[in-house]
């Protein structure tokens, strides 16, 4: 694809020293991703980033789901920068992209009108008897891998591509709404053509697939999941985009939202059981990675260190294919060498043929 | 005998310069391309009568040509007065009067990303049609039997996203015109115009849009497309919402033609900031009033004509031309 209008969205990405705030729900399903940017920030690329326990989430989740007053979720964003500055920090960087979309969101109000940000200072002074200073640079992670990308190319133990055919692997590159599509110039590349993703891909050898329904959201969409009800929605917004980039036949998924990689993993399992259609190769799913666990295989981390044995859509394929050494049967030991359990075959994964039953007959 | 600059050589600038002459003035025309004609140089035919643009462009051309009017080509003006103008070759023309006739820019339509122009081949402007049809390559562009050619008005007019609050005018028209061309050279296939308003507001175009309808069976739908993606078989999804009938839709298409928009040139700032000319708040030069000073800008020698001040038809930019020569004569004779 040419793309040639991301370099009009560039924003100041910090090159150390980092405030790190974590997501509220990635460590239960991708729970390697955040200590695997962790130890890449730290260990490989030898830079400065505090992961402070005081920390809390920024309810943005519930500010979404109208049970958080804004005023409320303001006071909490400014709790976390007085955190921030207490700990001598000033670039703070966010795990999450709904708190991203939330940080960037309360800074422009604030910008915007003052009284607020006043407002909020004068409830945090109440609340804690905190003060704060704002960050003096914002970034999601994804924006840091990407400030790095040519750091860890340098560093890489593999590429994304097949090592068999020689070709470059064929990726999907999903960017999580509250990323860009709220403040377009908040997200590299903006909102319609972002270059987060694209730009660690092409670096690390891979190809972008651009395909119909690229920019649509997954599905994930507060209000489609926390509503049972609505839950169709979700999965009938997952199912259009996996419809759409099957054709084109990705080799993975990459996503930089929590949920986004979520849904679009998990939802394979459900359209797989309900509908016995599957849309990788050889009837098994598309893996779906987080940036941070196609950064860590690039660097040759374990595979299963990174946590992707809790993935829905089993990796294996996709670890063959850049010719990634991993052993079998450790994929469901822990840390401790423990058995963490194993799930029972699923169709998507390939499982047996009498599993699969089509809901619609 | 008095000396007038005319800056820009488009239809505005040519006609500006004949009028002068023929009251005795001397016209110089300072044109920054490497010939006369301005925006018009590019395009095919003129609604709504299908008039070839080199009808128009030649005959101009042909009586500056005869009456020996003084033009500077690839010549551009750096700063000016009411007595002078400083080329961007260093010389200083001196003179009586100017005449600002330096038209409009085209709306980037890279700026509306979600279309993809400049990253998908089969999205196009209405500007990039007009060539391809001069050139004769659009049947490469659409492909030897395209099934859907949709067309989207209002790219860059009327859009508070992009700062361009203003109607350019001429767009809708020539959405009806290019549609009609294209079915013309494709019959077997749907064009689809995608509006928010159709505003018909010149003599003959009306009949032309319900011909566009009734004899060429043009679809028209009322609203925005939000985005144009790739498919699989080298075409083009696009989402919008026909919103008569409270819809969302996608279709895939074989091309996409965007009617962009005219837009006020940037250079109009540093000029009205040198000279204490107004500008509108679309960018354009403010006239001295909109009903009995149209040509003239409010400050002393310095003129105005065509679509510096505005978006306007051809018709209208060659008859605000001669208005504008009108004007500046007189002020020559009160001055004298």
């Amino acid at each position: 694809m040419k793309r040639n209008s991301w370099q009009d969205y560039q924003k100041q990405i910090a090159d150390d020293r980092y405030y790190y705030a974590r997501s509220c729900i990635r460590q239960n399903f991708f729970p390697g991703s955040e200590r695997a940017f962790i130890d890449i920030l730290t260990r490989d690329l030898g830079r400065d980033l505090l992961d402070d326990p005081k920390h809390s989430s920024c309810t943005g989740i519930g500010y979404h789901s109208d049970i958080v007053p804004l005023e409320t979720i303001m006071t909490v964003v400014a709790r976390q920068f007085s955190l921030m500055n207490e700990a001598g920090y000033e670039n703070f960087v966010t795990s999450c992209i709904t708190s991203f979309g939330i940080y960037t969101e309360i800074l422009a109000t604030w910008q915007e009108f003052p009284e607020t940000e006043e407002r909020t200072r004068e409830h945090l002074r109440k609340a804690t008897g905190r003060e704060f200073v704002k960050p003096a640079s914002l970034a999601h992670t994804s924006d840091i891998v990407f400030h790095f990308r040519d750091e860890i190319a340098a560093r890489a133990k593999r590429r994304l591509v097949n090592v068999a055919t020689g070709e470059p692997l064929r990726v999907v590159e999903h960017i999580g709404c509250h990323y860009a599509k709220i403040f377009p110039k908040s997200g590299i590349g903006g909102s319609e053509f972002p270059y987060v993703l694209a730009g660690m891909i092409e670096a690390w050898g891979g190809e972008c697939v651009d395909y119909p329904e690229r920019r649509h959201c997954c599905g994930f969409g507060f209000r489609n999941y926390l509503v049972q009800a609505n839950r169709g929605y979700s999965i009938a917004n997952s199912h259009k985009k996996l419809e759409s980039m099957a054709p084109y036949k990705p080799d993975f998924i990459v996503a930089n939202c929590p949920g986004c990689a979520m849904f679009l993993d998990k939802w394979q399992y459900a359209i797989a059981e309900m509908e016995g259609t599957t849309y990788g190769e050889d009837g098994h799913g598309i893996p779906v990675l987080t940036y941070e666990e196609m950064a860590g295989l690039v660097l040759g981390y374990d595979p299963w260190r990174l946590g992707m044995q809790m993935h829905q859509v089993d990796v294996e394929p996709l670890l063959d294919k850049m010719g990634i050494d991993y052993d079998p049967a450790a994929k469901y030991l822990g840390r401790n060498g423990k058995f963490i359990g194993k799930p029972e075959t699923a169709a998507v994964n390939c499982g047996q043929s009498d599993l699969v039953y089509d809901m619609r007959e | 005998m008095k000396r007038v600059i005319i800056i820009g050589g488009g239809p505005a600038g040519m006609q500006t310069a004949l009028c002068l002459v023929r009251r005795g003035i001397e016209p110089v025309i300072v044109e920054c391309e490497n010939e006369l004609g301005g925006k018009l140089r590019n395009w095919h035919v003129l609604f709504p009568t299908f008039t070839p643009a080199s009808d128009v462009l030649t005959e101009l051309r042909r009586k500056v040509r005869e009456n020996r009017i003084g033009v500077h080509l690839s010549t551009s003006v750096e700063t000016f007065t009411d007595r002078q103008a400083t080329l961007s070759d260093g010389r200083v023309l001196t003179c009586d009067a100017v005449v600002v006739a330096t038209g409009f820019t085209l709306f980037d339509a890279r700026i509306k990303e979600e279309y993809g122009y400049g990253i998908y081949d089969k999205v196009i402007t209405s500007a990039d049609l007009e060539r391809l049809f001069n050139e004769g390559r659009v049947v490469q562009a659409a492909g030897e039997h395209p099934r859907r050619i949709a067309f989207l008005h209002c790219v860059g007019s009327r859009d508070e996203k992009v700062c361009q609050q203003h109607c350019s005018r001429v767009c809708c028209v020539t959405g009806v015109k290019q549609a009609i061309e294209m079915r013309r050279l494709f019959p077997e296939a749907d064009v689809f115009n995608f509006y928010m308003d159709i505003r018909m507001f010149g003599p003959g175009y009306e009949e032309l849009y319900r011909e566009a309808q009734q004899r060429y069976g043009i679809h028209f739908v009322r609203g925005r497309i939000s985005e144009a993606a790739p498919t699989h078989d080298n075409r083009l999804q696009i989402k919008a919402e026909d919103t008569l009938t409270g819809r969302p839709l996608r279709m895939s298409v074989d091309l996409l033609v965007l009617l962009v928009g005219m837009r006020a040139n940037d250079q109009n700032a540093a000029w009205a900031a040198d000279n204490g000319l107004n500008q509108a708040p679309s960018g354009f030069l403010q006239p001295k009033d909109l009903f009995l000073g149209n040509v003239r800008s409010g400050v002393e020698g310095i003129f105005y004509a065509g679509t510096v001040t505005a978006p306007k038809t051809i018709g209208e930019t060659v008859n605000e031309a001669t208005a504008a020569a009108d004007a500046v004569a007189d002020y020559l004779t009160t001055k004298a």
